[in-house]
């Protein structure tokens, strides 16, 4: 199904955030963070280091329970989940990049085996046939298919963070949760990464929540930005409407602050 | 119980009785819930870890002065840890030993299934030395711990995915890991794989004690145990493809055993005691049936089983 | 098609003492299907912030900004992606894509964006790269690397890969050549013909004269500095 057909399907957000607040004693993490992501969505989240987007990243991600709020995942109430069914979601329909690709892989399975990890974590027992997807996913992240049997400690930073992104994208989620996902790479690798993203987005018609401090990556890649500061969305909107008609003090000043976005 | 067979120099099998209670209420909740590993306030033992502490404290907690113990390590009743672990008993419980498996109540193993199929009322009690499968992956106990919890246990085919990417089939020879019941998997000890078909559906009640990891766990008479596979690499036992050169047994695990320095090698029973008893009744392999044992046979060559000397 | 009534607009820089800078007020005008309109006015008037606003890309104040019946004014992010992604397109004077990507796939984009199959999508951008002259050899390479010139054509073929029924268009013909500038004109032409609405920029007088059905001078609408 295309990204086309499945908006016009649905008028349904996959994804629906209302009042999410996370303290840290008296110190605010996010604060009444309300937002919907629809199918085939991709979501920009900025804000400089303690602005609370990785702490909003990870409630929304399941990691960190948020004190206030409501987070419903296509109907369901993901709070009120048992821990095992959220599990499931999050390897099966959810997925993780997290920025630094070896808190995602493990580093002593070969490529394949980290593809298919997640394969075999619902249930596929046919070695063949978890090899075939493991290949043809590597083909899709540009990895050659003589490395499936390399460990991932072989590989450069920019195939380890599109293994990555193999890794979690082979069940075939709808939500994608992206922590700095291009952020340590070379900025070649960077581009390439954007492109192959793109080029994922649209095709699997994924929902992502992206989380970044560069404005050139959420220009390219999310359709919508939120921007964050103090734990407070403080502006939102289309992504390059934010970018280049900024409403908010804060918003000017970051968009400023960029040599050019 | 509670009498001293050796005027009172031990507590009866060592362990003082409100340790024995203790780890008896691990094994009576590792029963009710197969597989999964219940943490105990594991002992020191006047041995070192490594020699079976685990297994000598559940054995400890079963024996009951009417027993009749035997103890195998890789299937040898005549091995250092084995008679040493034997004689332990003997002076702190004073119970009787024997080294046939038909006549044991309890039987206390490492690395070994007996051959001899066993009886309804019979204890086998492994040593373990690392009881979570899931380590080889995952490091953390918390995590490892959670995954048990919740049945994520995708991990565990990584492991056999790799050794069938880095092998062309499944290489885990020993340890291989097994599901019960439907839902916890667990490590069976370093056993080899091919006793691993004598965990499912065994009439006698299989203990599990790991000292250093504070971990035992059981199965129940009868319960149902599957080695984890694929599909289109099902799960196969392995020996090697040889006969017992002493009894002739096609179908036992066989220990290679070199002979000499020039390529000279034997295969024979690991199961001492099931080879001894094939032989009493005629059988006999290439090299004849006239040795008293198959280990005792090996160790007329020099510097096999260094260390035996003082178990004799 | 493009109906704008009564709409102002002004940026307020917070960072430079929250200075309120009205830039527009009072703007109108309609675009019918098959009609192109050229914004006239001094440089700085206001025309491509007028047209950014159509567009999405710069909030209005107030008043409406109506694209085939969604009000850009009020539309949420989603309704605007929607408009953008089937009913108007936009051909800015800069080219912004992700580098790498190779230029035939960075003007099949909207299409496949759109759900055309990938051969289609692929047939139809290398149509208009063979019609703006941008040698094959090119194709397989990012546009960043190339001259404005070539950008500007990339662009452009970007922007008519899709039938889309509304059409903004910032200064098109700038930096071409006369035989490129005429195919512009000709994708202009045919655009019309098909009944799409266009509003555009253009400084090329001759252009203008030759695809503008109506102007509308934006001068009228520049606010008096009274703020």
């Amino acid at each position: 199904m295309t990204m086309l057909e499945r908006m016009a399907v649905t008028d349904q957000p996959l994804l629906r955030v209302e009042g999410l607040t996370k303290r840290y004693g008296p110190r605010i993490g996010c604060a009444d963070v309300s937002f919907d992501l629809y199918p085939g969505e991709v979501l920009g989240i900025v804000g400089e280091s303690g602005s609370g987007k990785s702490t909003l990243l990870s409630c929304l991600a399941g990691h960190q329970r948020p004190d206030l709020g409501r987070i419903s995942y296509d109907g369901r109430d993901v709070l009120a989940m048992s821990e095992t069914d959220r599990r499931r979601l999050s390897r099966t329909d959810w997925a993780y990049v997290h920025q630094n690709p070896r808190d995602g892989l493990r580093m002593g399975v070969s490529a394949g085996g980290n593809v298919g990890e997640r394969l075999m974590a619902v249930g596929a027992r046919h070695y063949g046939e978890i090899r075939g997807k493991a290949t043809d996913w590597l083909g899709r992240v540009e990895i050659a298919a003589d490395r499936i049997d390399d460990r991932p400690s072989a590989f450069s930073g920019g195939m380890q963070q599109r293994l990555q992104i193999a890794r979690n994208l082979v069940t075939s989620p709808r939500l994608v949760f992206m922590d700095e996902p291009t952020g340590g790479l070379d900025v070649s690798v960077q581009a390439r990464l954007l492109d192959l993203l793109r080029g994922l987005v649209r095709d699997l018609g994924l929902s992502v929540i992206i989380v970044t401090h560069d404005l050139a990556v959420v220009r390219l890649l999310a359709h919508r930005l939120m921007v964050m500061k103090s734990g407070r969305v403080v502006e939102q909107g289309l992504t390059d409407q934010v970018l280049d008609d900024p409403q908010h003090a804060y918003t000017q000043l970051l968009v400023s602050s960029v040599l050019q976005v | 119980m509670t009498e001293h067979i050796e005027a009172g120099a031990y507590t009866f099998a060592y362990l003082d009785e409100q340790t024995k209670r203790m780890i008896r209420r691990a094994i009576l909740k590792g029963i009710a819930v197969p597989g999964y590993q219940v943490p105990f306030a594991s002992r020191e033992m006047p041995m070192p870890y490594g020699w079976g502490t685990g297994g000598v404290q559940v054995t400890a907690a079963c024996l009951v002065p009417e027993d009749r113990l035997k103890v195998i390590d890789q299937g040898a009743d005549d091995t250092t840890n084995a008679v040493s672990i034997r004689r332990f008993f003997q002076r702190t419980a004073g119970v009787a030993t024997t080294e046939a498996t038909t006549e044991a109540t309890v039987i206390q193993t490492r690395h070994r299934i007996p051959e001899t199929p066993l009886k309804a009322g019979q204890i086998l009690v492994y040593q373990v030395p690392i009881p979570e499968p899931l380590r080889f992956l995952e490091p953390r106990e918390t995590e490892t711990r959670k995954m048990h919890e919740l049945e994520e246990y995708g991990l565990m085919h990584v492991k056999l995915y790799e050794d069938i990417a880095r092998h062309g089939q499944i290489a885990t020879s020993y340890a291989y890991p097994v599901k019960v019941e439907g839902r916890y998997v667990m490590d069976p000890s370093p056993i080899p794989r091919f006793d691993n078909p004598k965990l499912s559906g065994n009439p006698a009640i299989q203990l599990f004690g790991a000292g250093r990891e504070q971990r035992i766990y059981a199965l129940p008479p009868w319960t149902e145990v599957v080695s984890l596979d694929f599909d289109d690499h099902p799960f196969q036992t392995s020996k090697a493809p040889h006969d017992c050169d002493l009894c002739g047994a096609q179908d036992s695990y066989l220990d290679e055993v070199i002979t000499d320095d020039q390529g000279g090698r034997m295969f024979v029973c690991s199961d001492t005691d099931f080879c001894e008893g094939r032989r009493a009744k005629g059988h006999a392999g290439r090299l004849g049936g006239d040795q008293k044992s198959s280990k005792t046979f090996a160790n007329s060559f020099e510097g096999i089983w260094p260390g035996t000397e003082g178990a004799r | 098609m493009i109906e704008v009534h009564d709409l102002a607009k002004s940026f307020t820089l917070h960072n430079q003492g929250g200075a309120v800078i009205p830039v527009m007020a009072g703007a109108a005008l309609t675009v019918a299907p098959g009609e192109c309109v050229g914004l006239v006015g001094r440089s700085g008037a206001g025309k491509s912030t007028l047209m950014r606003m159509v567009y999405g890309n710069y909030l209005a104040g107030s008043g409406s900004l109506i694209v085939a019946g969604v009000d850009v004014a009020t539309a949420s992010p989603r309704e605007i992606i929607a408009l953008r992604r089937h009913t108007l397109g936009y051909v800015s004077q800069f080219l912004r894509v992700v580098p790498r990507v190779p230029t035939l796939e960075v003007v099949a984009e909207p299409l496949l964006a759109l759900g055309t199959p990938a051969d289609e999508a692929r047939n139809r951008a290398a149509d208009l790269l063979r019609r703006l002259n941008i040698p094959e050899r090119l194709w397989t390479l990012s546009p960043t690397t190339f001259s404005g010139g070539e950008q500007q054509r990339v662009n452009i073929a970007r922007g008519f890969a899709h039938a889309y029924p509304a059409l903004l268009l910032d200064e098109p013909t700038a930096s071409l050549d006369a035989a490129n500038r005429e195919v512009v004109l000709t994708l202009i032409e045919e655009a019309k013909a098909r009944g799409a609405a266009i509003l555009g920029i253009f400084h090329d007088e001759a252009a203008r004269a030759r695809v503008c059905d109506r102007l509308v001078d934006v001068t009228g609408f520049t606010p008096r500095l009274a703020a």
